[in-house]
């Protein structure tokens, strides 16, 4: 049978039937929904770790344990794994162990765009690369293999334009294995210096195999057309080649792209007047090439930026273009926005108010500093608002009083608890607020250790936020409604005036969370309204000027009221009976 | 109308939270079911919060890249009136643009920073672009849901290809909830109803 699939559900299936019985990730955009459609097989235990790192020492351990394992993970999350994933290399593994991870070139939800095939070079492990969501099938399942038979973690790298895209693949059945048998092996497993110089030996053994291999690897191709143009290609770059200089070019297409098989590659370049590399991000592949003394081209015609398209390597090859109509005027942008009903809003708000300096986190709530809001001082990383607010009030001693770190619930619980450790024990005073809204907000509501869910939707113990901060040695803990904007400003103007460390827990559940009930929407009296724009300042979407007046939109907004509590002449009220102030 | 025999271009264009993403599934699922080989672009994470957002849909013999490029689009499938403008480079020089006449302010025109364009219809049929306006909030209130724009927008499209109105609503059938079948099934016949080409 033929089924759609989006690259992230096609290696989902693939580790499915390749009998792979454990799961650990933690959610990243775009690699999120492996692990959610990994998580619906009844045969395969799935889990949502606090991070990365966690994730693949679970997984490494179930592998160690004897099961075919697997973590997901965008590209800034293997730098949080990076531990693990080098010293993994050393020990191998004891069932197949696959790691995915999602580049986002192009950075549609990333903070950077780095390469995750450098982790490949430098951790000394095979990387595959698929470029449709057959390819990830196929690639994710046969990665199991790979990893038994050169006793090593294997790489599966993806992209944005491949985890989310849907084409369609026929679907296997899976292949049923028995939980390997765990033998003790302290030589292999137990990295001290003495174990692991032998174990580094046999990872440069396992590459020149590997180097090997790759000679003969299914997963390398080429598709010969005319000799005049070698086109050197891997992933999702491999479709737009395709699709720009269509069957007349050779393509040598690369599903192995650590290590490479040098000798066929040479051997294509020797066949071909003009060599091409044709990559995303960084001349991985080129440099490759060139250091093996094979003459190419690509950086020098290709961008090291962003996302590539047919058009730019027909007109870098070809010297061809497109016409295109074009609309006559500037047009405003659109940018994203916090959702109407949102629980970060009030927040924002009020910091802005305050004037503090804020340093922010990852999730939903970084679009706190785009404007109006525009509170957020800095974004870096997950976790870096706490830590960094640290060394910011060190540096500068008293501004402790004008500054916070915000976070959400699961950035705290993924890399925000040991900056909040820092803090405490570093002798610092400065406020943290957590913005928890019940839920992973930005990769799509994944539960996390604050919710009372696991992935597999089961209910478990409720880690609280607050008894954290508490064992950790905070005394300042305080939780409020975000909703309740006088309350809110109170407690800000409070806790950054203590002399010690605070914890806000700003506690509301994300507006579009299901179950989450929506107070009847608001209106505006046009008699009252002054067309002051107060209202405006809180950036809701669901506010515009209508006919020189304010006006709510009845279908976007959700009845959270904070655009009533910013009216100075009563003019927005619920469009419900009583006085409702949302759910 | 136009056949659909070699391969077709359809972009889907709107607003984060429209409902862009399970139209394009909608239309992979009708082409599929025909027996085309079919790529479909997503738009997930950030993007999705409000912003501009942009599927693809693409379909033939054998698809490569999951996108398309400026002025490599059959039909530009617009759900609101500036993110139309905004895609218009995208349409081939025959190719239609079916547009919703929703306008949504962007937050840069909410905060005053920006003004909406005004008449955007007529200033993109200036360009000579082949354009068909629907009221799709309207038509979608009127099959009961103002969230339905998506489904209307899809009939709306269904009008100028040759497949039969069955193969669309089976494919609707099998991609949305059951609970919403009746109200999108609803929502699609308006649209496909309300053919006003230009």
């Amino acid at each position: 049978m033929d089924k759609m699939m989006i690259g992230n559900e096609a290696v989902a299936r693939g580790l499915w039937e390749a009998g792979c019985s454990f799961v650990s990730s933690y959610p990243g955009t775009p690699s999120t929904e492996i692990s959610e459609f990994a998580a619906k097989y009844d045969e395969v235990y799935a889990e949502w770790a606090p991070n990365e790192k966690v994730a693949v020492e679970a997984s490494l351990g179930a592998s160690i344990g004897g099961a075919r394992s697997f973590s997901a993970m965008k590209h800034v999350g293997l730098n949080v794994a990076a531990d693990p994933l080098f010293t993994a290399s050393y020990t191998g593994v004891g069932a197949g162990m696959v790691i995915a991870v999602a580049d986002d070139q192009g950075m549609h939800s990333s903070q950077n765009e780095q390469d995750s095939r450098h982790y490949a070079v430098s951790a000394k492990l095979p990387m595959l690369e698929p470029a449709d969501s057959a390819e990830c099938r196929d690639m994710a399942s046969a990665a199991f293999d790979l990893s038994e038979r050169f006793d090593t973690p294997v790489l599966l790298r993806l992209s944005t334009r491949v985890s989310h895209s849907q084409s369609v693949l026929p679907l296997h059945s899976r292949l049923e294995l028995p939980l390997k048998e765990y033998v003790k092996d302290v030589k292999k497993n137990v990295m001290m210096p003495a174990m692991a110089r032998g174990r580094h030996t046999v990872v440069e053994k396992r590459m020149l195999a590997l180097s090997a291999y790759a000679e003969e690897c299914p997963f390398n191709r080429v598709e010969w057309g005319d000799t005049k143009l070698g086109i050197v290609t891997a992933g999702i770059a491999y479709q737009y080649v395709k699709e720009a200089l269509g069957e007349d070019v050779s393509v040598f297409k690369l599903g192995m792209v650590n290590p490479l098989p040098i000798k066929a590659l040479r051997d294509f370049a020797m066949k071909v007047d003009r060599l091409v590399v044709v990559e995303e991000l960084d001349p991985v592949i080129e440099d490759s090439l060139k250091a093996a003394g094979i003459a190419c081209e690509g950086k020098s015609l290709f961008t090291l930026e962003g996302e590539y398209t047919a058009a730019m390597i027909r007109e870098k090859l070809l010297g061809e273009t497109t016409e295109k109509r074009v609309y006559p005027e500037e047009l405003p942008a659109r940018p994203p926005v916090m959702c109407s009903g949102c629980p970060h809003r009030g927040v924002f708000y009020t910091l802005k108010k305050l004037g503090l300096t804020v340093f922010g986190d990852i999730g939903c709530y970084t679009l706190g500093a785009a404007p109006p809001l525009s509170a957020i001082d800095t974004t870096i990383c997950m976790g870096a608002s706490i830590s960094g607010l640290h060394g910011f009030n060190k540096a500068r001693p008293g501004s402790e009083k004008s500054s916070v770190a915000v976070i959400g619930d699961s950035t705290f619980m993924h890399s925000g608890m040991t900056g909040l450790v820092n803090m405490v024990y570093n002798k610092g005073a400065s406020t943290v607020i957590v913005l928890d809204n019940r839920i992973t907000g930005m990769t799509g509501h994944q539960q996390n250790p604050t919710t009372g869910k696991t992935l597999k939707e089961e209910p478990t113990p409720e880690i609280s936020i607050a008894e954290v901060a508490k064992a950790f040695g905070v005394r300042r803990v305080v939780t409020v409604d975000p909703a309740d904007l006088k309350e809110l400003e109170r407690v800000i103007k409070e806790e950054t005036a203590a002399d010690e460390v605070s914890v806000i827990i700003a506690r509301r559940p994300c507006a579009l969370l299901k179950g989450v009930k929506h107070g009847a929407p608001y209106k505006i009296d046009r008699e009252k309204c002054r067309a002051c724009r107060a209202c405006f300042k809180i950036g809701c979407p669901a506010i515009h000027m209508e006919d020189g007046k304010a006006a709510v939109d009845q279908t976007l907004c959700v009845g959270c009221g904070l655009c009533a509590q910013m009216c100075a002449f009563g003019a927005i009220e619920s469009t419900a009976k009583g006085d409702d102030l949302g759910a | 109308m136009i056949s659909v025999h070699d391969s077709i271009n359809i972009m889907i264009v709107g607003v984060g939270g429209q409902g862009t993403l399970l139209a394009s599934r909608v239309l992979g699922n009708v082409f599929m079911h025909r027996g085309f080989d079919v790529k479909i672009s997503e738009v997930h994470g950030m993007s999705q919060r409000g912003g501009s957002v942009v599927t693809y849909v693409r379909c033939g013999e054998k698809v490569y890249s999951p996108i398309i490029e400026p002025g490599c689009a059959d039909y530009v499938l617009a759900f609101e009136q500036l993110e139309a403008a905004r895609w218009l480079s995208y349409l081939k020089e025959d190719g239609v643009l079916v547009a919703s006449s929703q306008q949504i302010d962007p937050m840069p025109v909410i905060t005053g920073a920006a003004k909406y364009p005004e008449n955007i219809f007529a200033t993109i049929e200036e360009t000579g672009a082949r354009t068909m306006v629907v009221d799709a909030l309207a038509l979608a209130e009127k099959a009961g849901s103002s969230k339905a724009v998506n489904t209307v927008m899809l009939g709306a499209l269904s009008s100028l290809l040759d497949i039969p109105a069955a193969e669309w609503e089976s494919a609707l059938a099998e991609t949305v909830p059951e609970k919403f079948k009746d109200l999108n099934i609803a929502a699609f016949r308006l649209g496909r109803g309300d053919q006003s080409e230009k």
